[in-house]
This record gives C-alpha cells, sequence and structure tokens, in this order.
C-alpha cells in the first residue's frame, strides 16, 4: 500500500460537461479527490450527481471536460477501464446473488481457476484477510440470503476492495440501514482511508455528511456551487446550498389533546404472496390529532399492515375498526368512502397513473362525483378548475402543468400531486407510507408540513417510514415494528434513536 | 406536449406506411416485376372511378368494426386477438334474425344489429369470466373461441332449415328487410354500397366519447396504463375487463352485422378464417387505438384490399399488399421500441 499523503490528487475531474439532447445534466463541474479523503458530493435528486459518478465510471462518455486519475489524463469509456483504474462502484441497489455464498458472490465474474474447476480455497482466504483488515466482520462462507442488509453492503464493499480499487463511489450507502449499521458503516469508511483509500459518497444526507466527509462539493441544477469543508459548515449552511435558500429542519408542531380513537387494529395476522405469516398478532390504534409513527427496517410487515388498512391485501385474522366501525378486508373502495385515505409507498406503482394528465390523477378516487362528472360524464371544467387550485395551494410544479402526463413531473412533483389529492380528501385517517423516500429536503419540508397540519385539524395520522428521523421529528407516539409485531411504544418526545434502533432490530427495549 | 406526442405518432406510422411499400417495391424488383407499373395499377384502381371508391368503403366497413374492437381492448390493457371469432357469431345471430324474423326494415334492422352486438358481447365475455375468474391468459381463450366460432358457423350453416335450397354451401338469404343497403342510384354504381360505413363513423365517434369523455373511459384508461394504481384508487379491475372486453367483442360482432346486411346478405361455408378480426388488429395499430384514426386505417386497409384484388390483372400477386401491410405494421412495432429508448435515455439525463 503506498504511503498515506493527503495531498496526493487522486482524481481530478476538470469543467464536467454532460448533455442529453438539449437537457444539460452537468454544466461544468470540478471535482478534486485526495489520497484518503472521503468526499461527499451533495445535491438534490436530479441534480446530476449520478450522472457525474457515472461519468466517472465509464457508464457515459463526458460530452466535454477531462479527468486525471493519479495525475495522468485518461478516457474513461467503460466500467472496466474504471475498474483497471482502482475505480470501484457500490450501488444502492445490491448486485447480489442470494443463494451465492459470500465468496462465491464476491469472485462472480473473476473465479480463480485452476484446470477447468473454481479454486475458492485461495478467494476465500483472500477475502478473509481483507475483511479483518478493514474491520469488515464478513463471513465468507455465509450465504447472502440469510445475512443482514448491512452485512451485504460489506460484501459489496469487499467486492470493490477484492478488485483492487483504490478510490470507491459509495451511492446513497445508507438508504436501507438501521441507525447502529449507519454508524457501523461510517466506521469501516474511517478504516479504509486511515489505509490509503479514498471515498466518494454520494448522498443528500447531511447529518453522514458531518459524521463522515471531510470535504463536500454541492451541485444544484446540475451546476457547480461549490467545494467546502465539511468542518467549518453546519448542516443549515450545507441545505441552504444544496437547494439555493433556506431550509428549516424543525418541524413546528404544538402539544394537543388526542380526541376519540379513528382506528384501531387488533391481532391482525396475514401472509404475504409467497405463504409465509408476515403479520403475526399486531395491534396498535391512533386517535384523532396525532401522528402515529411505525418505525421498523423494510420488510417486518409494514407493506402487508398499509395494504389490508387500503383494502390491497387481505387480513387472515383479527380486525380493523375504523371510528367503531369494523372494516376489515373491505375494498380499496370501501376503505376510502369510510374516510382512509393513503399516500402510498411506491408512488409511480399505486399513487399515480403515470400517463394520465395531472388534472385526471388528482381525481383518482372521485371521477364519478359531483362536480366532476354528471350522470356518467366527466366535466373537464370542474376537473381541470380542481387542478389548477391545488397546482397553485400545493405549489406543484411546472405552473401549469394541468394538461402534462404525471409520468413528466420530477418526483418530487409527483409527490405533491398525491399529497394534494390525499389532503384535499380530507378523510378522518391519513396513512403516509415512506413519504418522503427518494424526495430533496426541499420536498420533504413541504410533505412533512402538510402532515402536521393535518393533525392539527385533528385527523388521525398513521405514519410509516423506513427513515428513522423523520418518525421522530414527526411522531406523537411512535410504535416498533418487528417481525409482524409491535415490539415497543415510546412517547414522541422521548424516542432515543439508539434504544428505537435495538428495538427495531428485534434486541430487548 | 400531448400535441407532441400526437403528432409524432403519426409522423412514425406515416414513416413506416412508406417504408412498406418500399419494401413491397423490392420485392416486387426481386421477382421481377416494375413497381412503378404495379402501384400505378394499385392506385388506379382505388381512386380512378367513383365505382373504385365505393368499393374501397364497403371493404373498408368490416375492418373499421374490427379496428375499433382491438383499439377498444388495447386501452384497457386486453388484446382482443378474438375480435375475428366476434365477428363470426355476430354475423351469424344477425343472419338468423335475418331469416326467421319477419319485421318491417325499420325494426328488423335494429334487432339484427342487436342481435349481432349481443352475441359478439357473450363470445367475448366469457373469456373475460375467464380470466377473471380463472386467470386464464385472454389471449389463448380468444383464439380457441375463434375457432368455437368458425365450426359453430360452419355448423349452423349446415342445418337444414337454414340452408339454403337447391345446393350451395351457404344459409339463405336474410329477408330483405334485413338489409342496410343503400339507395338505388348509389347501388346502381356498385351494388354492394351500404349504410354499414355510417354505422361505423356513428361506433367510432361513440367509442371516442366514451374512452375521453365518460367515467367508465376514464377507469378503463386507468385500469389500462396501470391496473395498481387504479386498484389503489378505487377502481375493480375485474369488473372494467368485463365491461371492457364485452363492448370490444360488441363492436366486433356489429361488424359481423355491418357485412351480412350489407354486401353479405347469406353466410356460406367456412374453408378458413375470413381474417376481418385478425385485419382489425392491424388496423388498430396503425391508427394508434386512436377510435377516429381507425376509420381512416380502416379505408386505408380497405383501400389496399380492394385495389391489391386487381393486382393480379397485370400478373402481380395480391399477397404483395399483405407484405406491405405486415412490413407497415413491423414497422410501426419498431418505432415504438426506438421511442422507448428515446424515452429512456432522456429519463436517465433527468
Amino acid at each position: 500500500m503506498s504511503h498515506l499523503d493527503p495531498n496526493t490528487v487522486v482524481i481530478r475531474m476538470t469543467d464536467i460537461v454532460k448533455k442529453f439532447g438539449d437537457f444539460t445534466a452537468n454544466d461544468h463541474i470540478n471535482l478534486t479527490l485526495h489520497q484518503g479523503e472521503v468526499h461527499a458530493i451533495l445535491g438534490e435528486n436530479g441534480a446530476g450527481k449520478s450522472t457525474l459518478m457515472n461519468v466517472l465510471y465509464g457508464m457515459y462518455p463526458p460530452t466535454s471536460g477531462t479527468i486525471e486519475v493519479n495525475g495522468k489524463t485518461v478516457v474513461i469509456d467503460h466500467p472496466q477501464k474504471a475498474i483497471d483504474l482502482g475505480i470501484g462502484m457500490v450501488h444502492q441497489h445490491f448486485m447480489l446473488v442470494q443463494p451465492f455464498t459470500v465468496t462465491e458472490n464476491i469472485v462472480l465474474g473473476m473465479e480463480p481457476m485452476k484446470g477447468l474447476s473454481v479454486n475458492l480455497k485461495e478467494a476465500r482466504q483472500k477475502i478473509l484477510a481483507l475483511s479483518e483488515r478493514y474491520n469488515l466482520k464478513v463471513d465468507p462462507d455465509a450465504r447472502i440470503e440469510d445475512i443482514s442488509v448491512g452485512m451485504q453492503q460489506r460484501v459489496e464493499i469487499l467486492k470493490v476492495l477484492y478488485r483492487g480499487a483504490n478510490i470507491l463511489i459509495l451511492d446513497e450507502p445508507s438508504a436501507s440501514l438501521t441507525p447502529q449499521e449507519i454508524t457501523e458503516l461510517m466506521e469501516i469508511i474511517k478504516h479504509l482511508t486511515a489505509d490509503g483509500k479514498s471515498v466518494l459518497l454520494i448522498t443528500h444526507k447531511l447529518k453522514e455528511i458531518k459524521m463522515a466527509a471531510d470535504n463536500c462539493t454541492i451541485i444544484r441544477r446540475g451546476k457547480y456551487i461549490d467545494t467546502v469543508h465539511v468542518g467549518e459548515k453546519t448542516e443549515d449552511d450545507l441545505a441552504g446550498m444544496m437547494v439555493g435558500r433556506e431550509v428549516s429542519f424543525s418541524v413546528e408542531k404544538q402539544k394537543q389533546e388526542t380526541g376519540d380513537t379513528v382506528l384501531q387494529v387488533k391481532d391482525l395476522h396475514t401472509s404475504d404472496y409467497r405463504g409465509v405469516e408476515v403479520l403475526k398478532g399486531l395491534s396498535l390504534h391512533v386517535k384523532q390529532g396525532e401522528i402515529v409513527g411505525l418505525a421498523g427496517v423494510d420488510g417486518n410487515g409494514q407493506s402487508e399492515l398499509v395494504g389490508i388498512l387500503t383494502g390491497l391485501h387481505k387480513a387472515s385474522a383479527g380486525e380493523v375498526v375504523l371510528n367503531g366501525e369494523a372494516v376489515t378486508n373491505l375494498s380499496p373502495g370501501a376503505l376510502f368512502e369510510k374516510g382512509i385515505s393513503n399516500i402510498p409507498e411506491d408512488r409511480q406503482k399505486h399513487g399515480l397513473v403515470l400517463p394520465f394528465t395531472v388534472a385526471e390523477n388528482l381525481i383518482l378516487q372521485n371521477f364519478s362525483k359531483t362536480p366532476f362528472s354528471k350522470g356518467g360524464v366527466l366535466q373537464n371544467a370542474a376537473i381541470r378548475a380542481n387542478a389548477t387550485e391545488q397546482i397553485e395551494d400545493f405549489d406543484i410544479r411546472p405552473a401549469g402543468c394541468e394538461d402534462r402526463p404525471a409520468g413528466t413531473l420530477s418526483g418530487g412533483n409527483q409527490q405533491k400531486v398525491i399529497i394534494a389529492r390525499e389532503v384535499t380528501n380530507d378523510k378522518d385517517l391519513l396513512i403516509a407510507f415512506n413519504p418522503t423516500r427518494g424526495l430533496d429536503v426541499g420536498a420533504i419540508e413541504f410533505v412533512h408540513k402538510y402532515l402536521v397540519q393535518q393533525r392539527n385539524k385533528m385527523r388521525a395520522i398513521l405514519l410509516v417510514s423506513f427513515e428513522l428521523d423523520e418518525i421522530m421529528s414527526l411522531s406523537d407516539r411512535i410504535d416498533v415494528i418487528f417481525d409482524g409485531k409491535i415490539v415497543g411504544e415510546v412517547k414522541g418526545e422521548d424516542a432515543d434513536e439508539y434504544k428505537l434502533g435495538l428495538m427495531m432490530a428485534g434486541g430487548a427495549a | 406536449m400531448k400535441q407532441k406526442i400526437t403528432s409524432s405518432n403519426a409522423f412514425y406510422t406515416f414513416l413506416s406506411i412508406i417504408i412498406g411499400f418500399v419494401v413491397g417495391a423490392v420485392l416486387l424488383l426481386i421477382i421481377g416485376i416494375s413497381p412503378a407499373e404495379a402501384y400505378a395499377k394499385l392506385f388506379s384502381g382505388v381512386f380512378s372511378k367513383l365505382r373504385y371508391v365505393l368499393y374501397d368503403i364497403v371493404y373498408a366497413t368490416p375492418l373499421i368494426f374490427t379496428g375499433l374492437s382491438v383499439a377498444f381492448s388495447f386501452k384497457t390493457g386486453v388484446f382482443n386477438i378474438g375480435a375475428e371469432g366476434q365477428f363470426v357469431v355476430g354475423s351469424l345471430a344477425a343472419c338468423l334474425v335475418g331469416i326467421f324474423v319477419d319485421l318491417p326494415a325499420i325494426l328488423h334492422v335494429p334487432l339484427c344489429l342487436l342481435a349481432a352486438a349481443a352475441a359478439g358481447m357473450l363470445w367475448s365475455a366469457m373469456v373475460g369470466f375467464l380470466k377473471v375468474k380463472r386467470g386464464i391468459n385472454e389471449v389463448l381463450s380468444y383464439i380457441m373461441f375463434n375457432w368455437l366460432a368458425f365450426y359453430l358457423s360452419n355448423y349452423v350453416v349446415n342445418i337444414p332449415a337454414v340452408h339454403k335450397e337447391g345446393g350451395g354451401e351457404a344459409t339463405k338469404n336474410v329477408l330483405d328487410s334485413a338489409r342496410l343497403r343503400a339507395p338505388q342510384f348509389l347501388r346502381s354504381i356498385c351494388s354492394d354500397t351500404n349504410w354499414g360505413f355510417l354505422l361505423a363513423i356513428a361506433c367510432a365517434v361513440l367509442v371516442w366519447f366514451i374512452i375521453k369523455k365518460t367515467t367508465l373511459g376514464y377507469q378503463l384508461r386507468a385500469v389500462g396504463h396501470s391496473r395498481t394504481a387504479a386498484e389503489y384508487g378505487g377502481i375493480s379491475s375485474n369488473r372494467i375487463f368485463i365491461i371492457s372486453m364485452s363492448i370490444s367483442g360488441a363492436l366486433a360482432g356489429l361488424g359481423g352485422a355491418a357485412q351480412l346486411l350489407g354486401p353479405g346478405a347469406r353466410i356460406s361455408q367456412f374453408a378458413g378464417q375470413e381474417g376481418f378480426g385478425f385485419q382489425g388488429i392491424t388496423v388498430a395499430l396503425i391508427a394508434s387505438s386512436h377510435p377516429v384514426g381507425c376509420i381512416f386505417s380502416g379505408l386505408f386497409y380497405g383501400a389496399m384490399k380492394y385495389g391489391g384484388s386487381k393486382l393480379t390483372t397485370i400478373g402481380v400477386p395480391n399477397e404483395v399488399v399483405n407484405i406491405i401491410m405486415g412490413t407497415i405494421i413491423f414497422f410501426i412495432a419498431i418505432s415504438h421500441v426506438f421511442r422507448h429508448i428515446l424515452h429512456k435515455r432522456k429519463e436517465a439525463a433527468a
């Protein structure tokens, strides 16, 4: 391993321009990465972070600009070339073969051969050595399907190291990790840099940048804004630079008395599509005027619970009571009429009919009601007027997008269309499932504002989220779901990230 | 935005038509026939006389109906490859009512049409029930139902009470009161001229209205675009599938009636499938499933069929028309692929 010298430049990207047709995704971006440095790349969704990294990793050729690696100007026109230059990328979505062992996954594509058979012994030794050296604690013989998400990510990191990478690109690495796993990841990054590796960290999570990064390059709408020393800036400073205006993080919320119980879920059981029981006697309740946060790691039964509450999944046992009336296993339409509205987990699959216009999407549950239809005939004037009003009220951009297909809007604005519709539906119970997933800071602020506003109007809100920060900042009460059951409950103001994290991982409270 | 997409649709279609003719020309050259001569013959066979134009329309009428039928099913994401069978049972129902019920024309024609629509609807709805209740892919059962219709029709044709007396492999003629024949002055130019074309236009406008302007159309399109989002919004996609497939079947059934009550008058025993339903798929694809577009693409296909039938007089195999139509469809299909790729690239950039 080369001697660690923080003044050695390992990557210098100069004036990188990447155009797709008329659209400029990267507009003269500069980036300098030193040896042993953790360099964060911060930007909203669609700012051009991923494009820049894909240029570096040889996925897209840049329209103009130069890339230097270790002082030499290079043309990287294929990922293999990037790998040869010691650049490795850990993608946000893991690319692992589930039934294979860790070792088999790591050697995949470059299997060491011994005659005609694969020589895994040697590879296994090498992996063990790497794992120890960087404190990755990976068992080379475990099957991927048996190990946690955090461990899977470490396997991805090992895969890159095994191929000799000195420069690691980590794309949104914390997206599916628990708080403990995130802390572990940050430790691993420190081990890597101490050993002379350099890390490019793509993220829009400011907290992680503060925790791990030395420097941070901010990109906004494809343009280079600045490169700053992380130590000299606060989270608010960084957020402001990212979105181009001041952002408030704290959610304003007055204490208020709760009213009657709106939703009561009793001893709910169900199985997923494979027939595996995923809800094992789950009970919870939500009252008027409170936000109940359901904290938990993905895959502990949240999807099925929300599915049952919105009519898309059937319960095998148990009861759902809404305003004192049993509504178990009713159809989606009936549940809506009884008073449940929902910001769905997957906005493109469930929340919107993407080829429909914004105006059409805004009446998805109400198309057959006055004033939107009369005698089975759609009333375009009313449908459009409704859209115009909501586009204005909810600042859906671009302005005047009534007749644009919803699929052509950005993710944040698609979410605004759904929020506008569900908030305007104004039902007794609002279920929000990962309502800010993939959104940038500005849009998150917007969504949170409306959730709190609905709570203040004495609506009952069930917030299901994999983002613990979101749960903690919004909830009046937090239930923790693990393995299909509620395993603990805390008041919003008493919430402690580590205690919640332990419960989410199935440990004792 | 919307304008841009539709205009580019028309652009790709137009381009595909040109390519279709170019490919046809190449094949003609290979077999040693002058494309210029063949296309001149085709063109004059289509346009040079009023009589020809009226025949184009006669040929186009059933194709507009089956085109509408297929286009309607596409809107809900169902592929009605069974328009062929629905056309046949529609024709059969109209034939039986036309032969055995004796009413004044003002009642007789609507009754025949109604019977045809009901028969087509039933034929398609059965496939719908199999899809919804048993999860059977509609393409499979539609194809089987095409053959059921085929043999049912041949069976009925040969029932003594239905069969034409004194030879001929066909049914009796329907009563004159059931015919859709146009007034004498038009029939003196082209004896097959009939009201079916106007009925087809009316159906196209009605279909357009249903799809675009009604709550039913909203639900059809929602299910067609995204079944999951439609379900989330409280729309029962199973119900919508049944409705959509029923209406689609009714349209094909009406096409069968229009053909029978117009130029047909009787049903002959089939040696093979006539292909009106399958040609409807082409019509719908060329029209990008737009109901009003189906009128024009139906006229185009009808004219090609009629004009193509004259090519044999100059020694050109009229299969060249099928090759041209096939090539057009091929390139329309490819244009979607191209557009998809372009679209993806733009998305990746965003």
